[in-house]
């Protein structure tokens, strides 16, 4: 009993970890440009197609940091063609040329690689099987967690104690006073995205080395629950989205393992909208979210 | 003045005439029309989901995105209660129909009232917590209802009731075109009329300024919840009427996707007009049609008549291929929102008025070049 | 005043709209008879070539394909008819199943071979018997496909037949507690199951655990885990293939070291390919094994390797599987059927489908169709993947 409770918990923690990576990048754009990334989750997909095909050319030391770099790439692109000309525009603007990007992104998927899922390259070092007792787990796994809280770490120290995690907190505070303090917006807008975009990637090897296939739609729902695991954590917050994200995880395999499959997306959503109604501003969030 | 009221109106009446001309010339030969029928049904049913939904997000500004959700509500009560009753046994197999429901059965229009009334029911249980939030925050609560709604009609504790996510089936299609065109009509008279009366200026203030149309008197919260109320009963309509067009319930069928190529209908004629909607309804369902091609692969040869099989004309033309018209239609949606994002009616109505002066000047500068090019 | 001009201006849009449509419609179906004027007739093909069973579709595709090629015409009333296939995909989804029907009936074909799933036949079932239009089913095995469907006939077998099958595997070889994995909302899985466990209970064995998920559903570790901790030695997942390499991957990571059993759709080399080591031991039914007719087998692989995107289409292997089979054998008895009706109009191919009774010129007959239209088959064919290689185990017969 103790072995399949632990067992379990291993489960959700290691899809935690993923989810972490990737609401780290929802909060982080939420916190300085006030908008839903909805193109976030479907990055993430992509970077899931970039590791099949550069995985085919280059050994994995190569391939990680090259798809890393064409997720960054792909994600600031993103962010030049569809967000940064509607800065002035209202934020429902914003938010359908977001949706759009994400629509755009599945069915360029779905055209270019077909909807068959594509099985996902395993790479070796990542899927090695620990046997304890009556405990499997593979590398992969236990590396998830871990992994995670290293970068969270790293983040928030680049965050807190360098002129460019200054500039970022200035950012999401107050764009306007910002640039009239001869802060680059636009530039830090776009560290945003590559930072968001390589932790997504990250995430994103995690997250399909564990499940084996990629599919067009394969981004579009884990990309909502991150976003809720970052609402959860309270927007902005780093260190909160990393907990909302394994909030979200361990909860999503409980439920599964309980045999209410069917609600778990749904459970997700409802913890969302509890919190917004209780604690709008999540939980480790600072100042309250704007009310009507 | 006068003048030109009667001409609209003549007009119009001539529209409508040809318009159900129209309708009876595919309807007196269903058989042989039975395409065309399919795409004016199904452009119709999401019309009147297009209009609900522009409802809150043109009309009113709230990022709703709850639109398949009560959709999914609707073409589930639809097809319950209209599907034959000796086929029920058959149909609910794997659980067997729950016996007080078992004889049932209702005439589609009592289930479409029934459908407006449970979806308005439903969204103003809904709205009272959701409706507090703002943009963002709205959009991803509506969308998770959207989620637990589709989660409760598929889980299989409702399976006697709702047969769970495998959907019901046989449900009676519509007796003629005109039954569904009619309906679907009514629905988007009746939202016309709302937008029109003085609640739907409330809906308008509070979209343009919120702080200054509760300045004005208007209880804002109330409001919200009226346009609310009132989208989300006409999308469990749709829902209902999608169910007897497809002639099946099935929760795979109301995703988020759905909610997103509603969404591409309302943007794509407009925000915030009621005929750029309906307008963005049919451009959208014809052209999903009738751009079919682009998802097959053709050589030169097949397109361009008379270059021969040989060479180049036996090479395929580049980019067609499976899933190409998807992405035309999102790159579609994505020049629309960046650089013509008022739509194709550029949130105001298209009116006879609008069209004949559109007309006029196309013909003028026609004229114009005409003469400029005989100099 | 206003209210009338926009109403009306809003019905002028639909019209003009829709008469673009019809014109476009119209044309590309006159294109269509500018050829059937003379001396073709269209059957329609349809099949999901998109979508969660495109894999499965692309298959019977192929099939239907060198079925055409074999038999490229038909005689009717003497004269000689081309056989054009209209293939419209379904997308493996419901909602545009029903259109894909309504462009095929609009198209005008003669007969309906499809499709791969049983969802989507369902879905479309009832608009082909509307427009009376004869519908042969190449593998999809749920039986209301055809209940109910005059129109509607089927050459593979049924899900309660397959489970019993399955069942009675399992509890020969000495497997006594099994657990199931449920797709819920998937007909095809969860008839399966059902049937399974009815028969697997009858024979005197016990369902210890059964599972469930969702589809779409890429993350199977927690219900792996629950089976892991129940001591099951074998699991029945009759689920869709997209879902086979997954389970089986996620189970050789949590240490699931048991049989799998499995329906017809695990019956693929794409599986091979995609799970490896993992997929060894597998057991699958499927309507047709290699061998069983050397005629079709030789014809098929040669076809196969004379054009390289054929091969590609079948992932690069020549190995036949039931979905060739039975889609190579659905066009085969539509071609019989128009010919022994002598006519082209639907009711009468229906007759003739409903009386055939054929044995010759099929991959796997002889053919006879019950009353509900459904193919009498009482075999199946069980195989196992051993050292990377689906290889023949046993045929088994269940008498009704």
């Amino acid at each position: 009993m103790i072995s399949y409770l632990l067992q379990q918990l291993l489960n959700g923690l290691s899809l935690g970890g993923a989810y972490a990576l990737i609401a780290i990048g929802y909060t982080m754009v939420y916190g300085i440009l006030r908008m839903i990334n909805f193109a976030h989750g479907d990055e993430f997909m992509m970077a899931g197609y970039f590791m099949i095909f550069s995985l085919a050319v280059f050994p994995w030391y190569f391939a990680i940091p090259f798809v890393i770099l064409c997720t960054i790439v792909l994600g600031v692109v993103i962010e030049r063609i569809a967000y940064k000309p509607l800065r002035s525009a209202p934020r429902m603007s914003v938010m359908i040329s977001a949706i759009g990007i994400s629509y755009l992104l599945q069915n360029l998927a779905n055209y270019l690689f077909t909807a068959m899922p594509q099985s996902y390259p395993q790479i070796d070092i990542l899927k090695h099987v620990y046997t304890f007792g009556n405990i499997s787990v593979s590398r992969v796994t236990i590396i998830a967690p871990v992994l995670t809280i290293v970068l969270t770490f790293l983040l928030i120290m680049l965050v807190n104690h360098t002129k460019l995690g200054m500039a970022m907190r200035a950012c999401s505070k107050d764009q306007e006073t910002a640039r009239i303090m001869g802060i680059k917006v636009d530039n830090i807008i776009t560290t945003t995205f590559v930072i968001g975009c390589g932790l997504a990637a990250v995430g994103s090897i995690l997250y399909f080395t564990d499940r084996n296939t990629v599919q067009p739609y394969s981004g579009s729902l884990p990309g909502l629950k991150c976003f809720v695991a970052a609402v959860i954590g309270g927007i902005g917050n780093i260190q909160g989205a990393v907990i909302g994200g394994f909030i979200v995880g361990i909860c999503q395999i409980v439920i599964t393992a309980m045999g209410y499959s069917v609600f778990s997306d749904a459970f997700t959503f409802a913890l969302l909208v509890l919190i917004l109604i209780f604690r709008p501003s999540g939980l480790f969030g600072e100042k309250a979210v704007q009310k009507v | 003045m006068k003048v030109k009221e009667k001409r609209n109106l003549i007009l119009s009446i001539v529209a409508v005439l040809l318009c159900c001309l129209y309708l009876f010339i595919l309807e007196s030969d269903s058989v042989v029309h039975s395409y065309a029928i399919t795409i004016i049904e199904r452009s119709c049913i999401y019309a009147v989901a297009a209009v609900s939904m522009n409802l809150i997000i043109g009309f009113t500004g709230q990022f709703s995105l709850g639109t398949a959700g009560f959709m999914c509500i609707g073409a589930y009560i639809t097809g319950v209660l209209t599907i034959p009753v000796e086929m029920r046994d058959q149909i609910f197999y794997l659980y067997g129909m729950a016996s007080w429901l078992h004889d049932i059965k209702l005439p589609l229009i009592v289930t479409l009232i029934l459908c407006a009334v449970v979806c308005a029911g439903i969204a103003a249980l809904i709205g009272w917590p959701v409706l507090r939030l703002k943009s963002d925050y709205l959009a991803i609560a509506t969308l998770g209802f959207s989620e637990i709604i589709r989660a409760i009609f598929g889980w299989d504790g409702l399976g006697k009731i709702t047969n769970a996510s495998y959907g019901v089936s046989n449900i009676p299609e519509f007796k003629s075109i005109f039954e569904c065109v009619i309906i679907s009509a009514v629905c988007i008279v009746i939202m016309i009329l709302l937008v029109n009366s003085s609640y739907g200026r409330a809906f308008k203030a509070i979209r343009d300024d919120d702080v200054a149309a509760e300045a004005m008197g208007i209880n804002l919260f109330r409001t919200k919840q009226l346009s609310f109320v009132v989208t989300s009963a006409f999308a469990g309509v749709a829902g209902g009427l999608l169910a007897v067009y497809m002639r099946s319930a099935v929760t795979s069928t109301f995703t988020v996707a759905l909610t997103y190529n509603i969404l591409l209908m309302v943007v794509l004629g407009g925000i915030g007009s009621i005929s750029g909607s309906i307008l963005g309804a049919f451009i959208v369902t014809g052209s999903q049609e009738w751009l079919r091609f682009l998802d097959r692969e053709y050589t030169w040869s097949e397109l361009i008549p008379g270059i021969g099989n040989t060479g180049f004309g036996a090479m395929n033309v580049p980019l067609l291929r499976n899933g190409f018209r998807m992405v035309v239609f999102s790159l579609l949606l994505m020049l629309v929102v960046l650089f013509w994002n008022h739509g194709l009616t550029g949130s105001k109505e298209i009116t006879w008025d609008r069209l004949i002066n559109g007309a006029k000047k196309l013909m003028r500068s026609k004229k114009e070049k005409a003469v400029s090019e005989a100099e | 005043m206003k209210r009338s001009k926009l109403f009306g201006i809003a019905l002028g849009c639909l019209m003009a709209v829709n008469l673009i449509g019809c014109g476009a419609s119209s044309s590309s179906s006159s294109t269509g008879s500018d050829a059937a004027s003379g001396d073709t007739i269209k059957i329609g093909i349809f099949e999901p070539k998109t979508g969660e069973n495109g894999g499965g579709g692309a298959q019977e595709e192929l099939a239907i394909e060198y079925a055409n090629y074999v038999r490229p015409t038909v005689t009717v009333g003497g004269k000689e008819y081309k056989i054009q296939l209209d293939w419209q995909d379904n997308q493996s989804d419901k909602t545009v199943a029903v259109t894909a029907a309504q462009k095929l009936i609009a198209d005008g074909v003669v007969g309906v071979v499809g499709g791969y799933g049983s969802g989507v036949c369902i879905a479309a079932g009832s608009y082909y018997s509307n427009a009376k239009i004869p519908a042969i089913g190449t593998s999809c095995t749920n039986a209301n496909v055809t209940l109910g469907n005059d129109y509607y006939f089927r050459a593979c077998y049924l899900d309660p037949f397959q489970g019993e099958v399955m069942a009675n595997w399992a509890y020969s070889n000495g497997f006594t507690e099994v657990a199931t994995i449920d797709n819920i909302g998937n007909e095809y899985t969860s008839g399966l199951v059902k049937t399974f466990t009815d028969s697997f209970t009858v024979l005197g064995g016990t369902v210890v655990d059964s599972e469930t998920f969702q589809t779409n559903e890429s993350d199977f570790k927690a219900i792996l885990t629950n089976i892991k901790n129940s001591g099951v030695k074998a699991v029945f997942a009759p689920t869709d293939y997209l879902y086979a390499p997954l389970l089986l991957n996620q189970a050789h990571d949590l240490g699931l070291d048991v049989q799998w059993i499995a329906g017809d759709t695990w019956y693929s080399n794409v599986l091979i390919q995609d799970a490896g080591d993992n997929a060894n031991g597998v057991v699958a039914d499927t309507f047709y094994s290699e061998g069983g007719n050397p005629e079709f087998d030789a014809g098929f692989k040669e076809w196969l390797n004379a054009d390289a995107s054929r091969k590609a289409t079948n992932l690069d292997t020549d190995a036949i599987v039931g979905n060739h089979a039975v889609s190579y054998d659905a066009y085969m008895l539509l071609c019989d059927a128009i010919e022994a009706a002598d006519s082209l109009e639907g009711p009468a191919i229906r007759d003739a489908l409903a009386a055939l009774d054929e044995s010759e010129g099929y991959a796997c007959g002889p053919y006879k169709f019950d009353a509900n239209g459904d193919a009498i088959k009482n075999t199946s064919y069980i195989c196992q993947i051993t050292s990377g290689e689906w290889t023949y185990q046993s045929t088994e017969t269940v008498q009704k």
